[in-house]
């Protein structure tokens, strides 16, 4: 008997909840957010003429010696999935994996100087990383000027417009916005 | 900005700000739980569900309601979920009836380890009214075992430990909700959706397709954060920029996984009015939490890239692993498979110490008590005294009570992992072998049964057998602790308390805070130590 009873406030409660917390909670927090239009909708980056290319947060799939490549992604920035390799950076296959990129990385960009940044050899955690290292984006720069036939301060200078530092200088890591820089190469 | 300097401000910014909020809001806590008055809502809730919030309930009635609660919220949020397909707001999205029912337990048992991706599982109605509510009162529930407990070492002579159904609504609407609303918004403003358009293919900027998501993201992420549950909107979790957009909201995620665990000891030490008591609880707790902190720091400061977003970088994605494994979140920002093998294991050690850095919603509390009492009784065998603890005597009853709540996850998850391994049936589901792939099993079970719910997530956890083992590690590592606790309690509660004397040992001091947590290592040590030395050592070894 008690239990039943404790069975059947149990199911009324968990009703009431249900109805405060799943459908009161998310509808006030959904009208409130409104203050952020921009937010709420995914931070979408559109052209001059308003079409919508992607969103600011989101990183995408760039292929051509003319466009600032992504970092590498298990999911090729489809963004119906999300997620990574799993692998362990000691492991056989991601040795495999980042001596192929930098194989690739090495036959595409003849010109480019110096190391190559961790960033671009390993994929994130997300498969959707926006972000490249600003080490990584200047690193692509003698490709992209070659390929656009540009020059590489103009260049410098977009990736220094399209880097978003870390906030306080220490509450993460600087990056450089992989989709806007190259939304600012297009509408140039 | 140098490395160490940056690591330095990390941590000391996380330290301050808890330092600051924990006094504030324990009090804020214990006013909540020991106010005899009801607001109108509460009172209007009480009457549509037919209980009298005037009655305490003995130790075994709270418990019997924990667990009518607990069992009608499995089985609710299964069928929801199951049923997905016939409700509007669902976006085609699916379950198998196993991995409905492993999700189902996972989200009520504030575990909240996801076998299924979120962008192919739970529409946006799921995702709301299952799975968002879930992580409020999993939440409140393990808040109000707290509670009950600690009312089980305040009171004397009773055999009442306050009501269940008065306890999960006050902590649910009075502290949850509020502190929820706010931090979704502060979500938002960082840039976390939350919205109910459907996931729109768009075409890029090259001419490729790409398919951005929509959702109620934001009041699920901050709930999902403060109720240290850590199941994602989506597959990445708190990696996906969706959910948590830059370095501000990945702090202010943190900082909620970690606010009212570590608030806890202050609402307990007022409630047996003695301040100190909760003073040495948070001091163990911090040494034990940030000291894996700095540890994972440190072995990450390798700098490997590999499963970590550029945003956060190898320091802030080792101090979310590291909270959201000493609390029971299991949130990630970056995938803990793809950590240095020994910050793998530093991840793992966080979870097989009970989650008591500062451990879960609720959970981290009573855990660290189940503790204190064998810290108690080892003490009281060193000096040859009857062991007490805040004038109460720990006999017979309560050791074997703690010990069975201390037990049952290192069962689960040694026996679990065995098992699991000789089965042909999971140990295929193993992305890799040697060493990782032990880990990769071990991590699955410690994480269930101590109801964390991070992975090392190339284990393809979506199986039959798999779904069932770790939901039934994920229900006894969550409902045999706290039976044994609510039990502890009642039988604490019903004691007199013996007056303090010269032969009183104390549990307030430097000394017994060092027996503490000397007693949590070796305890863990021992039990998981040749685990450990056969996966992530192994590993760092070779």
């Amino acid at each position: 008997m008690a239990a039943l009873r404790q069975l059947w406030a149990a199911v009324r409660l968990l009703l009431v909840m249900t109805v405060l917390l799943g459908l009161g909670y998310p509808a006030v927090i959904t009208l409130a957010a409104q203050a952020f239009p921009t937010q709420v909708n995914g931070s979408l980056l559109k052209t001059a003429d308003g079409r919508v290319v992607g969103s600011a947060l989101i990183g995408q799939q760039f292929e051509g010696p003319q466009w600032f490549q992504s970092r590498p992604s298990t999911s090729d920035y489809a963004g119906t999935t999300s997620g990574g390799s799993n692998l362990s950076p000691v492991s056989a296959a991601a040795t495999e994996a980042i001596a192929e990129r930098r194989a690739a990385l090495v036959a595409a960009n003849p010109n480019a100087v110096g190391p190559i940044p961790d960033d671009a050899l390993t994929a994130s955690a997300s498969g959707l990383d926006p972000h490249i290292s600003p080490a990584y984006a200047r690193w692509q720069v003698p490709r992209v000027a070659a390929a656009r036939q540009l020059s590489a301060t103009a260049l410098e200078q977009l990736i220094g417009a399209a880097t978003e530092r870390a906030p306080l200088g220490f509450l993460g890591q600087d990056g450089v916005n992989v989709a806007k820089l190259n939304l600012m190469l297009a509408t140039q | 900005m140098t490395p160490a300097l940056s690591a330095g401000l990390t941590i000391g910014t996380i330290a301050a700000v808890l330092a600051i909020i924990h006094v504030p809001l324990g009090s804020w806590l214990y006013r909540v739980f020991t106010s005899p008055k009801h607001t109108r809502v509460e009172r209007l809730v009480y009457r549509l569900v037919g209980v009298n919030p005037e009655v305490e309930q003995r130790w075994s009635v709270y418990l019997l309601a924990v667990l009518a609660f607990s069992t009608v919220s499995i089985i609710g949020l299964w069928l929801l979920i199951l049923l997905q397909g016939f409700l509007p707001f669902s976006q085609g999205r699916s379950m198998n009836v196993d991995t409905a029912f492993n999700a189902a337990v996972s989200f009520v048992t504030n575990t909240n380890w996801q076998s299924y991706a979120g962008e192919a599982g739970a529409g946006y109605l799921v995702q709301a009214i299952g799975l968002t509510v879930q992580n409020f009162l999993s939440a409140g529930v393990g808040l109000a075992v707290a509670i009950a407990v600690v009312r089980g070492l305040a009171r004397e002579g009773t055999d009442r430990l306050g009501n269940f159904w008065v306890d999960l609504v006050r902590g649910t609407l009075r502290v949850l909700l509020p502190l929820a609303a706010v931090a979704a918004i502060m979500l938002v403003a960082g840039g976390v959706i939350q919205n109910l358009t459907e996931p729109t293919t768009i075409t890029s900027l090259t001419g490729g397709d790409q398919v951005i998501q929509g959702g109620l993201v934001a009041s699920q992420e901050a709930i999902k954060e403060l109720g240290t549950n850590g199941g994602g909107f989506f597959n990445a979790n708190s990696a996906h920029p969706f959910e948590n957009p830059n370095g501000w909201t990945n702090l202010l995620e943190i900082l909620l996984l970690l606010a009212i665990p570590s608030a806890l000891p202050y609402t307990y030490g007022r409630m047996v009015g003695d301040r100190r008591q909760g003073a040495a609880m948070v001091s163990v707790m911090a040494v034990l939490g940030f000291g894996a902190m700095a540890t994972m720091m440190w072995l990450e400061s390798v700098g490997s890239m590999e499963g970590k977003e550029q945003r956060f970088g190898p320091i802030w994605s080792a101090i979310f692993a590291s909270a959201t494994t000493g609390t029971s979140t299991g949130a990630v920002n970056s995938l803990h498979e793809s950590f240095q093998p020994l910050a793998g294991g530093v991840a793992l050690l966080n979870m097989m110490l009970g989650e008591l850095s500062p451990g879960g919603v609720g959970t981290g509390l009573y855990s660290m008590l189940v503790m204190v009492v064998l810290a108690v009784f080892i003490a009281g065998l060193m000096v040859g005294r009857t062991p007490e603890f805040l004038g109460k005597s720990i006999g017979s009853r309560e050791v074997t009570l703690a010990a069975l709540a201390m037990l049952i996850a290192p069962v689960l998850v040694l026996l679990g992992t065995g098992v699991a391994l000789l089965l042909p049936v999971s140990a295929g589901a193993l992305s890799t072998t040697g060493p990782h792939g032990l880990s990769e099993m071990l991590y699955a079970f410690t994480s269930a049964a101590n109801n964390n719910g991070s992975a090392f997530a190339g284990l393809s956890a979506d199986q039959p057998f798999l779904n069932i083992a770790l939901a039934f590690c994920m229900l006894l590592g969550r409902f045999v602790p706290i039976a044994a606790m609510l039990a502890l309690a009642g039988g604490l509660a019903s004691q007199q308390r013996r007056p303090v004397t010269a032969g009183t040992m104390p549990t307030h001091t430097a000394s017994f805070a060092g027996l503490l947590i000397a007693v949590i290592l070796i305890l863990a040590g021992l039990t998981y130590f040749p685990s450990l030395a056969l996966g992530s050592i192994a590993e760092a070894l070779s």
